[in-house]
C-alpha cells in the first residue's frame, strides 16, 4: 500500500484562539437543547414491534381451539440454555382430538433460561411455539419466572393455521376406512 | 420599616445572618445541580429527571406535573438520599483531614457570599446595597478567601491516601494558584476606571455596579461593552477556579475516575458538590456586577430609574426585591452558559491547561492591564 | 469583646506556630502554618487593617501555603522519621527564645508610650491612604523590593533550567565517542575474529 503523506496545514490564528470552534460548538448543543427530545418515555409510549420479533417464547391453539403442541419433545432437546421442560401426556379417547395421541401434561419455559433465541420456533414441526410480541417480562421471585403451561397457552392465544394437518390425516384416514 | 433589626445585639444578628447564608446558598446550590441535570438532558436530547413525585401532592392539578417535568421532586429525593446514605471512611485514609476536608471546602464557598452585594434600594435619595458585609475592599476580600477553596482539594487529595485523588489535588493546587493571577490582573482596568482620580479610592463591588449606572455614554455602558478582553480572561479563569469544564482537571472523570473526591461518599462529597456549585453561583455573582451591570436590568438604564417608572422609588423593600430579581435572573442566565459550555467542550488536556494559563492568559491580562491603564489616563484627563 | 478577641487570636497563633514546629508530619505543619497566617489575618482585622488583612490572607494564605503543600506532595516527603529537635535546632532555639524573652522584657519595663487614648480610625485603613504611600514616600522601596523579586525570578530560572552542553558543537561530540567506545569494549572479540580472515 502506498503512503500518501498528508501535509498537515499549520492552524491559523483563529483555529488556535479556539473560540470560533468554541462558538460553533455551543451553537450546535444549543440547537439540541431547544430541539426535539429523543427519548421514548417507555411505560406510556411503546416501541413499535417490528415483523418476525423474537418476543416470550408461548405455546398456541389453532383456530379449532386444540392445543398445537404434541410433546414431540425437539423443543426441549434443542433448546440451548435448557430452558424447556416438557412432561408428555396421552390424550383420551373421548376426547375430540383423540387422533392426535398426545399433549404436553407439563410444559414449562424457565425465562431465568431463556435466551430468546427461538430455536424452539424453528424447530417445531406442530407450529406450536411462537417467539411473540411480548418482551418484558418480570416477577418477583424465580418461581414466578417459570411460565407454566396455562400461562404460555395465555401468552400465546390462538394463531391462524394454514395447513390444518391433524384434522387432513384424520379425514385421509377416515377416508380410506370407508373404501 | 427593618430597623429593629440593626438594634439587635451583634451575637444575634451575625449567627443569623450566617444561618440565612445557609439556608440560601444550600437550596440553590442544590438547584443548580437539578438544573445541571435537566439542561445536560436537554442538550443531549433527553428529557431529565421527570418522575419523582410524592403521593400526596401529585393530585394537585396543573402545579403538581409541572414540577414533576421539571424534576423539583428529584431534587428533594437526591438531599434526602445524601443524608441517609451510608457513609463510609476508607481503612487506608488520614481520618482527620479526609473528614476535614469537605468541612474546609464549604467555609470559602459561603463566606464570600458576605461580601457579594446582590440588590440595591433607594433611602433618602441615596441608593443602600443590600449585602451582608459592605467593606471598602469587597472584590479582594473575596479573592482572598475565595483562594483558601484551594486546600479543601488539596487535602481531600492527600489525605484519601490514593493515587487518583492525589493526582487531582496536585494538578487542583496548580491549577488554581496559575489562574488566581490572571483573574485578579483582568479586573484591575475595572478599578482603574472606577476610581477616578479624585475619587475616594474602593474595590468594593457596590461602586463598580455604581460606575456602570451613570448618565452618559460611557458611564451607563456595561464593562462586558466596554472591556471586552478582560471579561473574557475573567471568564476564562472564573471556570478554571471553579474547577468547571473544559477545565476541570482536579476531577477529570476520565482519566482520573472522580479526581481529589474519588474516595468520597453520601453527605460528605454533596459537600464538595454544594461548596462547588456556591463556588460558581459567588463567581457569576461578581462577574455580573463587575461586567454586567448588577443589578440594572439594561445598558444605560439603571435601576433607580425602572424603579421610578414603576413608581417603586419610595418603597425601598419593593425596590429592593426588584433590583434582587434582575440581579438573580442575570446570575441564573450566567450560570446557565457554565452549564452550558460544560456540555459542550472537552477537557483540555492537562499541559494545555498550564500552557493557556501561564503563556496566553496572563501575557494578554497583562497587555491589556497596560492598554487600559493608558487608555483610561487619555479618556479621564 | 475586642480584648477576649485579641487574647483568643493570640493564644491561637501562637499554638498554631508551636504546631508548625513541633508537627512530625509536613502536612500538618504546612496547614499549621495556614491556621497561623490566618490568626495573624484576624489581629489585622482588628486593628482595622482590612486591605492588609486580605492581602494576607490572598498571597499567603490562599497561594504561598498552598504552594508549600504543592511541593511537599510533589516531592512525597512522608516525614514521619524526622525528629522534631536535634542538639543544634534546640540550642537555637534556646538561644532565639532568651533573645525575645529580653527584648520583650526590655520593651515592657523601659518603653513609655505616651499614653494617647485609642486612635480613632488607623491611618493606613482606607485603601487611598494606602495607594498614597506606596506610590509617594514608599515609592523607592517598593521599586526596590520588586526588582530584587525580578531578580530572585530571574535566578529561579537560571537555576532551575537545564542549560544543554549538547548544543554547542564541541561538547555535541562526546557522548557518541564514549558510546563507541563502550561498543568496542563489548565487540572485541567478534571483531577480532573477524579480521583474523582478512590479515592473511
Amino acid at each position: 500500500m502506498a503512503v500518501v503523506p498528508v501535509p498537515r496545514k499549520p492552524l491559523t490564528f483563529a483555529e488556535r484562539t479556539y473560540l470560533p470552534q468554541i462558538a460553533g460548538g455551543l451553537w450546535t448543543t444549543l440547537k439540541h437543547f431547544v430541539g426535539p427530545k429523543d427519548t421514548m418515555e417507555y411505560p406510556e409510549q411503546r416501541p413499535a414491534i417490528p415483523p418476525n420479533y423474537r418476543g416470550v417464547p408461548t405455546l398456541v391453539f389453532d383456530p379449532h381451539g386444540r392445543e398445537k403442541c404434541v410433546s414431540c419433545q425437539l423443543c426441549e432437546f434443542v433448546c440451548p440454555p435448557k430452558a424447556i421442560r416438557i412432561t408428555p401426556g396421552e390424550i383420551t379417547s373421548d376426547d375430540p382430538a383423540a387422533h392426535v395421541e398426545k399433549r404436553p401434561q407439563e410444559f414449562e419455559i424457565d425465562m431465568l433460561r431463556c435466551i430468546y433465541c427461538g430455536l424452539c420456533q424453528e424447530v417445531c414441526p406442530e407450529e406450536a411455539i411462537f417467539l411473540q410480541n411480548q418482551y418484558s417480562m418480570t416477577g418477583l421471585s424465580r418461581a414466578e419466572m417459570v411460565n407454566d403451561k396455562q400461562r404460555l397457552y395465555e401468552l400465546g392465544g390462538t394463531l391462524p393455521d394454514a395447513h390444518f394437518k391433524w384434522d387432513k390425516k384424520k379425514a385421509a384416514e377416515e377416508h380410506s376406512h370407508s373404501h | 420599616m427593618f430597623d429593629f433589626y440593626f438594634h439587635l445585639p451583634l451575637w444575634i444578628r451575625m449567627p443569623a445572618q450566617g444561618l440565612a447564608v445557609i439556608l440560601v446558598l444550600f437550596p440553590l446550590a442544590a438547584a443548580c445541580s437539578m438544573a445541571e441535570r435537566k439542561i445536560c438532558a436537554w442538550i443531549q436530547g433527553r428529557p431529565g429527571p421527570n418522575r419523582t413525585i410524592p403521593p400526596w401532592i401529585a393530585w394537585v392539578p396543573v402545579i403538581a406535573p409541572i414540577l414533576q417535568h421539571l424534576g423539583v421532586f428529584q431534587l428533594a429525593a437526591d438531599g434526602g438520599k445524601f443524608v441517609f446514605k451510608e457513609d463510609p471512611v476508607p481503612g487506608h485514609v488520614n481520618k482527620f483531614y479526609f473528614i476535614l476536608s469537605p468541612i474546609l471546602a464549604m467555609i470559602p464557598a459561603l463566606t464570600t457570599v458576605a461580601i457579594v452585594p446582590f440588590g440595591a434600594y433607594l433611602s433618602e435619595g441615596r441608593l443602600v446595597p443590600i449585602m451582608l458585609a459592605n467593606v471598602d475592599i469587597g472584590l479582594l476580600a473575596v479573592f482572598a478567601v475565595s483562594s483558601l477553596g484551594v486546600y479543601s482539594v488539596i487535602l481531600a487529595g492527600w489525605a484519601s491516601n490514593s493515587k487518583y485523588p492525589f493526582l487531582g489535588s496536585v494538578r487542583a493546587s496548580a491549577q488554581l494558584i496559575s489562574y488566581e493571577l490572571s483573574m485578579t490582573l483582568s479586573v484591575l482596568p475595572v478599578f482603574l476606571w472606577v476610581n477616578a482620580p479624585g475619587g475616594h479610592g474602593t474595590l468594593s463591588l457596590f461602586d463598580v455596579v455604581q460606575s456602570q449606572s451613570q448618565p452618559g455614554f460611557l458611564g451607563g455602558l456595561w464593562f462586558i461593552v466596554f472591556m471586552p478582553l478582560s471579561a473574557f480572561i475573567f471568564l476564562v479563569a472564573l471556570f478554571a477556579e471553579t474547577n468547571r469544564q473544559p477545565f476541570d482537571m482536579p476531577e477529570s472523570e476520565a482519566d482520573l475516575v472522580g479526581g481529589f473526591h474519588t474516595e468520597y461518599g453520601a453527605f460528605k462529597w454533596s459537600l464538595f458538590f454544594v461548596a462547588e456549585y456556591c463556588h460558581m453561583i459567588v463567581g457569576s455573582g461578581v462577574f455580573v456586577l463587575l461586567f454586567l451591570g448588577g443589578w440594572n436590568p439594561l445598558p444605560w438604564l439603571p435601576l433607580a430609574t425602572v424603579a421610578d417608572w414603576l413608581g417603586l422609588a419610595g418603597i425601598p423593600l419593593a425596590m429592593g426585591v426588584l433590583g434582587i430579581v434582575i440581579f438573580l435572573g442575570k446570575v441564573a442566565a450566567f450560570i446557565f452558559f457554565f452549564m452550558w459550555v460544560r456540555w459542550t467542550l472537552p477537557r483540555f488536556r492537562y499541559d494545555q491547561v498550564m500552557k493557556i494559563g501561564w503563556q496566553r492568559l496572563l501575557p494578554l491580562a497583562i497587555a491589556n492591564l497596560i492598554f487600559y491603564a493608558l487608555a483610561i489616563a487619555v479618556i479621564q484627563k | 469583646m475586642s480584648a477576649l478577641l485579641f487574647n483568643f487570636l493570640a493564644v491561637f497563633i501562637v499554638a498554631c506556630a508551636a504546631g508548625v514546629v513541633l508537627n512530625r508530619n509536613a502536612v500538618a505543619s504546612a496547614l499549621c502554618l495556614l491556621l497561623s497566617l490566618v490568626g495573624v489575618a484576624g489581629l489585622f482585622v482588628q486593628l482595622d487593617a482590612f486591605l492588609l488583612a486580605a492581602l494576607l490572607v490572598f498571597v499567603y494564605a490562599g497561594a504561598v501555603v498552598a504552594l508549600f503543600l504543592f511541593i511537599i506532595m510533589l516531592l512525597d516527603m512522608q516525614g514521619g522519621d524526622r525528629k522534631p529537635f536535634t542538639g543544634l535546632t534546640l540550642a537555637a532555639g534556646t538561644l532565639a527564645f532568651l533573645l525575645l524573652a529580653g527584648g520583650v522584657f526590655s520593651f515592657a519595663a523601659h518603653a513609655r508610650l505616651p499614653a494617647t487614648p485609642a486612635p480613632a480610625q488607623a491611618a493606613g485603613a482606607s485603601l487611598q491612604n494606602y495607594a498614597e504611600l506606596l506610590f509617594t514616600t514608599y515609592l523607592l522601596p517598593v521599586e526596590v523590593v520588586g526588582f530584587l523579586l525580578l531578580i530572585a525570578m530571574l535566578g529561579v530560572i537560571v537555576l532551575s533550567k537545564k542549560f544543554e552542553p549538547e548544543l554547542e558543537p564541541g561538547a555535541g561530540s562526546q557522548k557518541p565517542d564514549v558510546r563507541s567506545q563502550m561498543s568496542d569494549a563489548g565487540n572485541r572479540k567478534p571483531e577480532g575474529s573477524q579480521e583474523i580472515p582478512n590479515h592473511p
